[in-house]
């Protein structure tokens, strides 16, 4: 009863929070503090017109191309640099104070060097996705190979473990929570490229949508394209952090 | 002792990094089939003379025999009872005793019908398919030990297997321990820094001074066991002097 009314009172307290911010956003929008600036039941109405006309989801499927075939990009090499750099010190040494400074860099300023190096199409979207996204997922690769439990690895060649084993049998599975937190983490980032690519590189999908209703001063529409990207990363993020406690109970992850 | 040796140190040497001696000049010789105890004030590097007679630590100097050979590493004849216990924490207690034949490539029916009954000795059947983090410190004790007992080594180790769990568990799992190896042909090297323990447990107890850890005397408390019940063995006039003896030598070591 108690953890009912507990969870009761969460839910009350997210709904308020809610509708405190989108009720600001309206009264903003209706002030008006901008004329560029359309209050929230504008920019809703403006999302549903974009939906009905299919013109969003012609923009994400054009957006979402470069972002999925980098996270996949970045989810095999990084994930297998990241592993490696774990498991070799060569590599390690080598790597480390690459990713270290990528990881820290505003990675988003090499962005105009991609275009051109790579112009104006699909390569660089992609380039802008996996730039941003690698540093984290290989970094959380290598820090969940390193973090490994010493004593579980003792206990291993104690029980007369050999060294493939030990990878398989017990720092795979030790790192498994925290590789999948690097790629959870690295979609973010990789949201963020490919949003930055659109606007600088050339305007397509969502960022073509932002950019040609800002320009033709369709305010209502360029925040509904705005809003809707935030909203589906938000949720695609928070879906991937559910499915991870799923896969990974903290209890039993062992780190 | 007219019991033959199965485990040898001659001149164990142990130097870290940075000069730092664990263990200087360590000779002894561990009886077949009998409880033998190296206590010690911490620091005293008995669990590092531990993992050196488990092979799990190179000695820097002397050598250690087990069984007529020189010990380069973990091997099939010696098992480890590990004093955080090192359990897989996302498999069950099943997987966990059976992890040491998993690794030695037994087949899964026949090394789980081994683990299951090493389960039921340590009084743990109806766990077996608990995880670690539902047990407490003394249940999962009782799993790295069935671990170590179902591998069927003819020499457990275990480091300070009782000092993290509550003195009444650690009264208990003493008592059932001696009941335990009373009916199988184990030898066991056991580390404690408990004088108690050591006494109540030893047919043969190894004192070790302080860093860097030397053989400071080795005493054979002689107490009768069998037929009697754990208080009588504490109340035993040997028990009591043994434990006198051991306090003797250590409180010089108490700075």
């Amino acid at each position: 009863m108690e953890r009912k009314n507990l969870i009761g009172t969460r839910r009350l307290w997210q709904l308020i929070s809610i509708i405190f911010f989108f009720g600001l956003w309206e009264l903003a929008g209706r002030w008006p503090i901008s004329l560029a600036f359309p209050p929230f039941s504008t920019t809703v109405l403006a999302l549903l017109r974009m939906t009905a006309d299919g013109s969003l989801l012609k923009a994400y499927l054009s957006t979402l191309q470069p972002l999925v075939i980098g996270i996949v990009l970045c989810g095999i090499a990084g994930i297998g640099f990241g592993i490696g750099m774990g498991l070799s010190r060569s590599i390690e040494w080598f790597s480390l104070p690459i990713f270290i400074i990528l990881q820290a860099a505003p990675m988003a300023a090499i962005i105009p060097l991609i275009t051109y190096i790579y112009g104006i199409g699909l390569a660089s979207k992609v380039l802008a996705v996996v730039v941003l996204a690698a540093p984290v997922i290989v970094m959380n690769s290598y820090k969940g190979i390193r973090n490994t439990n010493p004593s579980l690895i003792q206990m291993c060649r104690a029980f007369l473990g050999t060294r493939r084993q030990e990878v398989i049998k017990i720092i795979l599975p030790h790192a498994g929570a925290l590789i999948f937190a690097g790629l959870r983490l690295g979609l973010a980032m990789g949201f963020i490229g490919i949003v930055i690519a659109e606007l600088m590189i050339t305007p397509t999908g969502i960022g073509d949508l932002i950019t040609y209703h800002s320009s033709v001063a369709d305010y209502p529409e360029m925040f509904g394209a705005i809003a809707s990207i935030i909203v589906l990363a938000a949720l695609t993020i928070h879906a991937l952090e559910r499915l991870e406690r799923k896969l990974f109970p903290p209890e039993v992850r062992g780190s | 002792m007219s019991a033959e040796a199965i485990v040898e140190a001659r001149g164990v040497g142990k130097s870290y990094d940075g000069g730092v001696e664990a263990l200087k000049d360590v000779s002894l010789a561990l009886p077949r089939g009998k409880l033998s105890t190296l206590l010690g004030p911490s620091g005293c590097g008995k669990t590092t003379l531990l993992k050196i007679i488990a092979g799990l630590i190179p000695p820097s100097r002397g050598e250690v025999w087990v069984k007529g050979m020189k010990v380069e590493g973990p091997g099939p004849e010696r098992a480890f009872v590990f004093q955080d216990f090192a359990l897989l924490p996302w498999a069950n207690v099943l997987r966990n005793v059976a992890f040491g034949l998993e690794l030695r490539g037994t087949p899964k029916e026949q090394r789980d019908e081994i683990a299951r009954r090493q389960i039921a000795e340590v009084g743990l059947s109806s766990f077996e398919s608990s995880y670690p983090h539902q047990l407490s410190g003394g249940m999962r004790q009782r799993v790295g030990l069935a671990r170590a007992l179902a591998v069927d080594a003819d020499i457990i180790l275990m480091d300070e297997p009782f000092s993290s769990v509550d003195e009444q568990t650690r009264r208990k799992f003493q008592e059932e321990l001696l009941d335990l190896l009373r009916h199988k042909e184990k030898t066991v090297i056991f580390v404690t820094h408990s004088i108690e323990e050591a006494a109540y447990l030893s047919d043969q107890i190894v004192l070790l001074s302080p860093r860097p850890g030397a053989v400071s005397r080795i005493i054979h408390p002689n107490i009768e066991r069998s037929g009697r019940n754990p208080d009588e063995i504490r109340r035993d006039k040997n028990y009591l002097d043994a434990v006198d003896e051991i306090w003797q030598i250590l409180k010089q070591y108490v700075a």
